[in-house]
């Protein structure tokens, strides 16, 4: 106790003294702590992206690593003249909608019904997180057997309904269904729950208010859930669009470890096509190619997402505002 | 406080300059390798110092099943052997791809797969002990089936980067139960008769699928990859020419195995599986196919898959339709850059030697490579009680002495996936099989660039 007004009268050293005794700790220790974090995301993310770069202009394959050759740009002229690289690309913007948007649909709705108190309600919320929480090759080889065209659970409830049956592998939109279903299946209550957490910063005046003026709950959803979550909603699109974008295990785990994407590749995402010219086929440039060209068609799709959002926002911003004045206001009174 | 302030910013500079130190290593060529310090006089294990010797393998090579390690251990107590097992062998040889450009984190003894002999052989041979030139040369050279050492040889014979561990000498495997229940013969001599050719194969595949008691769903052949992939070497040329470079367009092999794997698919007489999914894993206890080509080592897996119920069940026929020929098998290559090389010579020279080949035919159904361990009684002799008794010694070792071994090139793997890939949708989604082929020779492309 003593010591302690003791150091208070010491006068607070400036900080042309700190540096010039070089005794205390000043703000250059400060790099030296966050150097680490830095040498290591220089060996492991800017090392590998310029690597990339590198070996993407070259013919370059692993087995003879120490020969390969400056070819410039000539992997990229390959691979967009490629079949296989449009078919990816088509493949995994398909399966990216088919997966995403009815999984954030999804998880708004049960987000929003999670928001209400409900008897076990703590247990609903930890039964959201389960798929996310398995593992993606014990689910892929779970829903690979419940969608086999000959002896899985699917095809025979179809056949029990006398409906017909469907070739879930070898079919290319049944193929990517069922890929997209795994996905939806692992992320929708991951994104319900980041959901819940937006709406719960929501203030409940705001829902009070709008149960006052006789909102029903699909108007309330609508007109203060909506409005209040829209960062959190742009936060999961972005994800969601970034995860699509790269889509591998499921595709892969899906055709037995198969890069392929089916027999036809009729699901090959461009994750799968990257992997398979790099490590199937040993083309080490065009792989890297194909990373780069993945990059930036993410920095390029997240880039759209960003300035629709903000468009958006902008305009539906002086939207609400003129609504709450034009609608909100006169119906109070008007009662 | 002033001084733990200095001592711990102390620890995070050398923290730092330990994780540069650490980046450099893991990236740089490690020029310099240990250099051998054991003496050429030390004996039959090749060195008298305490040593763990590891052993680079993939799947399951079974050295360590049939008691061999142990064995080894006995003789040479100062060895100890460590596996480095991965399981599939196409991430295993891209690992060991990896090693061999940085020149470091190699094995000991590292396996080498007829999937990638090829590369090694074209690639890498001055990474590996030329087996030409260890003291023993001769004598080990001696001990193979002359193919088996020149598939891992250049092709002027001065450099040979592994000894033979087994080689895969094909029959046809079928369920006598079922042909029985379609009416068919199925007594193996009789089917040896009547499978001789190619054209016969299919024919009988014909009566079999017009068979109308045979059980509903089944078919005759598992897929027209398992045809094509047999037929394909029974070539002058598989996959590739005499220089080892991919040459599909002009395979006399490939044309013919196109030719009739399209047509046993067109013909509606294969399952339509595709070969090691799951689904064909258990079409070999549901029936669903009656027969398939049947390398040795696909006794073990048939076995594995079938389970013990469907023993008796399942018989081998002594013969190959279109003629003798090899699937599959490896070899045991030491590193120039091993730790232990003299002991690691010594140690794949053992496992080569007859007696150890024998084992491993006994023990874990590897056929040997060693021409004097498959003429051995223990091996000749064999009969499988699984498969009803067969002769499974007789049957594969005559086949052994007649195959016929067609070069193999650079990527045989990926070539053979892309034509077996599209055969399954000639037998699945109707494809035209021209269409087919020349979907396939597009996806040889993207490999061949």
């Amino acid at each position: 106790m003593t010591a302690v007004p003791q150091t208070r009268v010491v006068p607070r050293p400036t900080r042309s003294t700190v540096r010039s005794r070089g005794h205390l700790p000043g703000r250059r220790i400060a790099y030296v702590y966050v150097l680490p974090f830095f040498l290591v995301f220089a060996a492991f993310s800017i090392y590998p992206w310029v690597a990339t770069a590198w070996v993407s202009l070259h013919d370059t394959r692993l087995s003879t690593y120490h020969q390969s050759s400056w070819i410039g740009l000539e992997n990229y002229r390959n691979l967009f003249t490629n079949r296989f690289f449009w078919n990816a690309f088509r493949n995994t913007i398909t399966i990216g909608i088919i997966s995403t948007v009815p999984q954030l649909c999804m998880a708004l709705g049960v987000a929003h019904l999670l928001n209400y108190r409900l008897r076990g309600r703590t247990f609903f919320r930890i039964a959201l997180l389960m798929p996310y929480a398995t593992s993606l090759a014990a689910a892929t080889v779970i829903f690979a057997e419940l969608f086999d065209p000959h002896l899985g659970l699917v095809n025979w409830s179809l056949h029990t309904l006398h409906l017909p049956t469907v070739d879930w592998q070898g079919s290319k939109w049944p193929s990517q269904i069922a890929v997209s279903t795994i996905v939806t299946w692992r992320w929708t209550g991951y994104n319900a729950l980041i959901y819940l957490a937006g709406m719960q910063a929501i203030p409940s005046e705001l829902y009070e208010a709008a149960a006052m003026d006789g909102a029903s709950r699909w108007g309330q959803f609508r007109h203060v859930t909506l409005p209040g979550l829209r960062p959190t909603i742009l936060f999961t699109i972005v994800v969601s669009t970034i995860g699509a974008a790269q889509l591998f295990g499921e595709p892969l785990l899906y055709h037995n470890g198969l890069p392929d994407g089916g027999t036809q590749n009729q699901y090959q995402t461009l994750g799968l096509l990257m992997y398979q010219q790099g490590w199937a086929n040993d083309r080490l440039g065009l792989a890297s190619a194909t990373a780069w060209t993945m990059f930036l068609i993410i920095v390029l799709a997240v880039g759209v997402n960003l300035l629709l959002a903000r468009r958006r926002e902008h305009h539906v911003g002086g939207q609400a505002r003129r609504t709450a004045l034009l609608a909100g206001v006169p119906e109070v009174t008007s009662r | 406080m002033l001084r733990s302030t200095t001592r711990r910013r102390g620890a995070a500079l050398l923290a730092v300059a330990a994780l540069g130190a650490f980046v450099l290593a893991g990236c740089g060529d490690s020029g310099s390798s240990a250099t051998s310090v054991d003496q050429a006089d030390a004996g039959p294990c090749g060195t008298t110092a305490d040593t763990t010797l590891t052993v680079g393998l993939f799947g399951t090579f079974g050295f360590k099943e049939a008691g061999l390690w142990d064995a080894y251990h006995k003789m040479c107590p100062n060895i100890t052997i460590k596996e480095d097992v991965v399981e599939q062998s196409a991430d295993y040889w891209t690992r060991l791809k990896t090693r061999l450009a940085s020149g470091s984190g190699l094995d000991d003894v590292q396996a080498i797969e007829i999937g990638f002999v090829a590369d090694v052989v074209q690639n890498h041979a001055s990474q590996f002990v030329n087996w030409n030139s260890v003291p023993n040369a001769a004598a080990d050279k001696a001990e193979f089936y002359p193919w088996k050492w020149q598939l891992a040889s250049t092709s002027d014979g001065s450099t040979t980067v592994g000894l033979g561990t087994d080689i895969g000498p094909e029959a046809i495997c079928y369920r006598s139960d079922l042909l029985k229940e379609a009416g068919l013969p199925s007594d193996p001599d009789t089917l040896a008769q009547k499978w001789s050719t190619w054209d016969d194969f299919i024919a009988f595949g014909k009566q079999y699928e017009a068979s109308s008691s045979k059980p509903s769903g089944s078919h005759f052949v598992d897929s027209a990859a398992s045809i094509f992939s047999t037929a394909v070497y029974q070539g002058d040329e598989a996959y590739a020419n005499a220089d080892g470079q991919p040459d599909v367009e002009n395979s006399d092999g490939v044309k013919n195995a196109w030719s009739y794997a399209s047509q046993a698919a067109e013909d509606g007489i294969t399952a339509g599986l595709q070969q090691f999914t799951p689904a064909w894993n258990k079409a070999f206890s549901s029936g669903a196919f009656a027969v398939l080509a049947c390398p040795t080592w696909m006794m073990g897996y048939i076995q594995g898959q079938a389970g013990d119920d469907y023993a008796g069940k399942w018989d081998i026929a002594p013969v190959l339709p279109g003629g003798a020929t090899n699937w599959g098998g490896s070899w045991l290559g030491v590193p120039d850059k091993a730790a232990h090389k003299d002991a690691a010579i010594a140690l794949v020279e053992w496992l080569s030697a007859k007696d150890q080949q024998v084992t491993m035919w006994k023990d874990g159904g590897h056929f040997p490579s060693n021409s004097d361990a498959a003429a051995a009684p223990a091996v000749s002799n064999a009969k499988s009680a699984y498969f009803s008794n067969a002769p499974v010694g007789m049957i594969f070792g005559d086949i052994s002495s007649q195959m016929k071994i067609p070069p193999i090139g650079l990527y045989d793997t990926q070539i053979q996936q892309a034509l077996t890939t599209q055969l399954t949708n000639v037998e699945t989604k109707g494809t035209s099989p021209d269409d087919a082929f020349q979907a396939a020779l597009d996806d040889i492309e993207q490999v061949t660039g």
